[in-house]
């Protein structure tokens, strides 16, 4: 389809593009910004004035809860709620049941994603085999299916010597390394961060040394094996200066940070809140801060949502008996924009931590709109002002710590491959 | 602030009992006040008043427990309300029935109260707040939460023994870091206006923000003992020796158990506290645990009360609210 989207502010981080335009699409990819190409006659026409018109969004860590999990969520239900996000590319962790360890696994996660036409899917295969942190995944084959990195998720890799090996053949792979820092010996079965609410509210605690002395082993892993590894869900302070520290010593690192952990604190926690039971767990107010400042200085350079849908049941009990984890995909972007607001970050970096920035990362061509990219668009309108309720989540999952918050910014188009999978 | 929009009504009174944080001085002395006048029902030959009668209190006992659940069977019993013991452990729970399905079957027999223990911290709060609205929560124990009855009971043993809250020194000693006890007991002590709470115990064992809640740490048994009026001994669980927290039963009694020797740091009228069951010779030596400053009977029996006064108090809003 011949598609024109007129008027709208087109901001594209990656080629320095921040102008009011029309832009042009023919099929699946972007024809021209700016002037109509000649002889070119729409066949539909969205008008985006008053709008901001940027690449669809890149999220590094969604949990879709299949296969394995379907009275959680389904592919189905997520891709539609990132679309409507304006979310087209997700990235999602291994740690299905059965693990993404296999090419068959990939595959079904590929059908299902593309019979729902809606965001596209970028599975990221185990780092070992069932995650278990024992012998390694048969990393090339899941390469070969179409996963875009590799990771253990949540499940640790206690063996120093497996998790060494394991960087050196992936970087044999060329694939890159997404890791969760946690010592579960630090972390020990704790549901909260080790401070003042952990301590008022008698929940076992988790260390901030859980995650500096994983990214510490991990650092220097890095130095001997040479691998190319993204630092997942980063939440303290004190990561940040590590991770500062080795980027000046030239060591090539990412690290993401997720939506809830720049928002929220343990404070949030304080009366047995467990949809605020996530992992890596909610941390103080100065850690918060310096994940904010984090961001604004380059230290790290995305932002996900870690969306993590739950059925009501796995919610349901006392805190540290509950499952860990938030429904956020839908809160991504308004409260990325909210970072703008409070002067953390402009609007361009905002829209790069949410696109080129995580495409980069995964290694995907999108997150940009040259001329000839895949016409992966996001069309939102900045002021819009809505307000989140449990009830109408496009989410299967209801679990957020956002309910009746008030967002601004609400997406009106998505755009994935020139077709649009997504209007208000 | 954590629980009072659960746990008191809209004019102020106890709803639920689930924590003492944040409950006022004057509501915690109108429970000790109201427990004074219970505590002469035990003393009498028919010990019984017929406050609760027609009411049905179920005992939901998720973990074991002995003291504490028989005394508020008891007290239960002395208001004449109707008594269910339900022990959890044994039962739905382990066929695989969730909490709130466990709730849902028993809310079905009409209990107009349930005392829980439970061992995950918050399991009262997720309780109270999955009742329906009628239903009344005590918890009798929350993981390493809250036991605010508990707490109640000693406020109630030390007015006994010390005239002022104001001028007090307390020092409670023992696992501050698994403990209910020493959480409530810190609120309820910071409430009532105790103006120096001292926790003692070796580093592994205390939080390292207790300070936050108004305690001042001690890791020397000796200098954190020095002139206190009241001491306040915990229960050292079983399990916590021999790990990566203690290195023995024997280092920890030398360090930390309750002597003559380390006793005369306290001043010479200082009281000995204990929630039972105790461990002879780990935390306390059986001479101090017999002896004239030993309060740790009374507690028991002033349990009673405290549980009456709560039970009483909470059921009186109830009623009015059904009215």
């Amino acid at each position: 389809m011949r598609l024109k989207i007129s008027n709208g502010r087109i901001i594209d981080p990656a080629n320095n593009i921040d102008q009011t335009a029309n832009l042009f699409i023919d099929k699946d990819h972007i024809l021209a910004i700016g002037r109509s190409p000649k002889g070119f006659k729409p066949q539909k026409e969205i008008d985006a004035s008053n709008q901001i018109v940027c690449p669809g969004l890149v999220d590094l860590c969604v949990r879709l809860r299949e296969p394995g999990q379907e009275y959680k969520a389904t592919i189905a239900s997520e891709t539609a709620a990132a679309a409507a996000s304006g979310i087209t590319s997700i990235c999602c962790p291994p740690d299905t049941i059965p693990v993404i360890d296999t090419p068959a696994v990939v595959e079904l996660i590929f059908q299902h994603s593309s019979n729902c036409k809606k965001s596209r899917v970028f599975p990221i295969g185990a780092l070992t085999s069932d995650l278990q942190g024992q012998t390694l995944a048969e990393m090339d084959a899941l390469k070969t299916a179409g996963c875009i990195g590799v990771s253990n998720a949540y499940a640790p890799i206690v063996d120093t010597e497996v998790l060494r090996r394991a960087l050196e053949y992936a970087t044999t792979c060329k694939m890159t390394v997404h890791l969760y820092c946690e010592d579960s010996y630090l972390s020990n079965n704790g549901v909260a961060h080790e401070g003042s609410v952990s301590t008022r509210l008698g929940l076992p605690s988790i260390p901030e040394t859980a995650e500096t002395i994983a990214i510490n082993r991990v650092l220097l892993l890095i130095e001997q094996t040479g691998a190319r590894v993204h630092f997942c869900r980063i939440s303290t302070a004190r990561s940040i200066e590590l991770l500062t520290e080795a980027k000046s010593r030239g060591l090539d690192v990412t690290a993401d940070v997720s939506i809830a952990h720049l928002h929220l604190t343990e404070l949030d926690i304080s009366s047995f809140n467990t949809d605020c039971y996530i992992l890596p767990p909610l941390r103080s107010q100065r850690d918060k801060e310096a994940l904010r400042a984090g961001l604004k200085n380059g230290a790290i350079t995305s932002i996900c949502s870690d969306h993590q849908p739950h059925d009501a049941d796995a919610k349901s009990a006392p805190f540290s008996m509950t499952e860990p984890g938030a429904s956020t995909i839908e809160m991504l972007l308004p409260l990325t924009l909210q970072l703008v607001r409070d002067k953390i970050l402009t609007l361009k970096q905002a829209i790069t931590s949410l696109s080129s920035a995580p495409a980069k990362i995964a290694g995907i061509d999108t997150g940009h709109l040259s001329i000839g990219a895949t016409a992966d668009i996001c069309i939102f309108d900045p002021e819009a002002s809505w307000t989140v309720e449990r009830d109408t989540l496009l989410s299967a999952g209801k679990n957020t710590p956002f309910a009746s918050w008030e967002m601004i910014g609400k997406v009106t188009h998505t755009l994935i491959k020139g077709n649009i999978v997504f209007q208000h | 602030m954590i629980g009072n929009d659960i746990q008191l009504d809209t004019k102020g009174r106890l709803k639920h009992f689930l924590t003492i944080e944040g409950i006022n001085r004057f509501l915690l002395l109108e429970i000790l006040d109201y427990a004074e006048s219970f505590a002469v029902v035990g003393e009498r030959s028919i010990k019984k008043v017929p406050l609760l009668r027609g009411k049905t209190i179920a005992n939901l006992f998720f973990e074991p427990s002995t003291r504490t659940r028989t005394t508020f069977e008891l007290a239960a019993k002395r208001l004449s309300a109707d008594v269910l013991n339900l022990n959890i452990l044994s039962s739905a729970t382990k066929k695989g029935e969730t909490l709130a399905d466990t709730l849902q079957t028993l809310e079905a027999m009409h209990c107009d109260m349930f005392i829980v223990r439970h061992a995950n911290s918050g399991a009262a709060h997720f309780i109270a707040s999955q009742v329906a609205p009628h239903t009344r929560v005590i918890n009798g124990g929350d993981g390493r939460h809250s036991h605010p009855t508990q707490a109640m009971l000693d406020m109630f043993t030390i007015r006994k023994h010390k005239s002022d809250f104001t001028s007090l020194k307390v020092a409670i000693i023992g696992d501050i870091l698994h403990s209910r006890v020493a959480r409530s007991e810190i609120h309820a002590l910071s409430i009532l206006g105790v103006p120096e709470i001292r926790v003692i115990g070796p580093k592994t064992l205390i939080p390292k923000n207790i300070s936050n809640l108004g305690a001042h740490a001690y890791y020397d048994m000796n200098e954190g003992l020095k002139d206190v009026d009241v001491v306040m001994m915990l229960r050292l669980q079983r399990e916590r020796m021999c790990s990566a927290l203690l290195p023995s039963e024997h280092e920890y009694y030398k360090r930390y158990g309750l002597n003559e020797e380390k006793l005369a740091m306290a001043k010479p009228d200082a009281i000995v506290m204990h929630p039972g069951p105790i461990n002879r010779g780990i935390e306390i030596d059986s001479q101090i645990a017999d002896s004239y400053r030993s309060v740790i009977l009374q507690q028991v029996s002033h349990g009673i009360a405290i549980r009456m006064a709560v039970m009483a108090m909470i059921m009186g809003s109830q009623s009015e609210e059904i009215q």
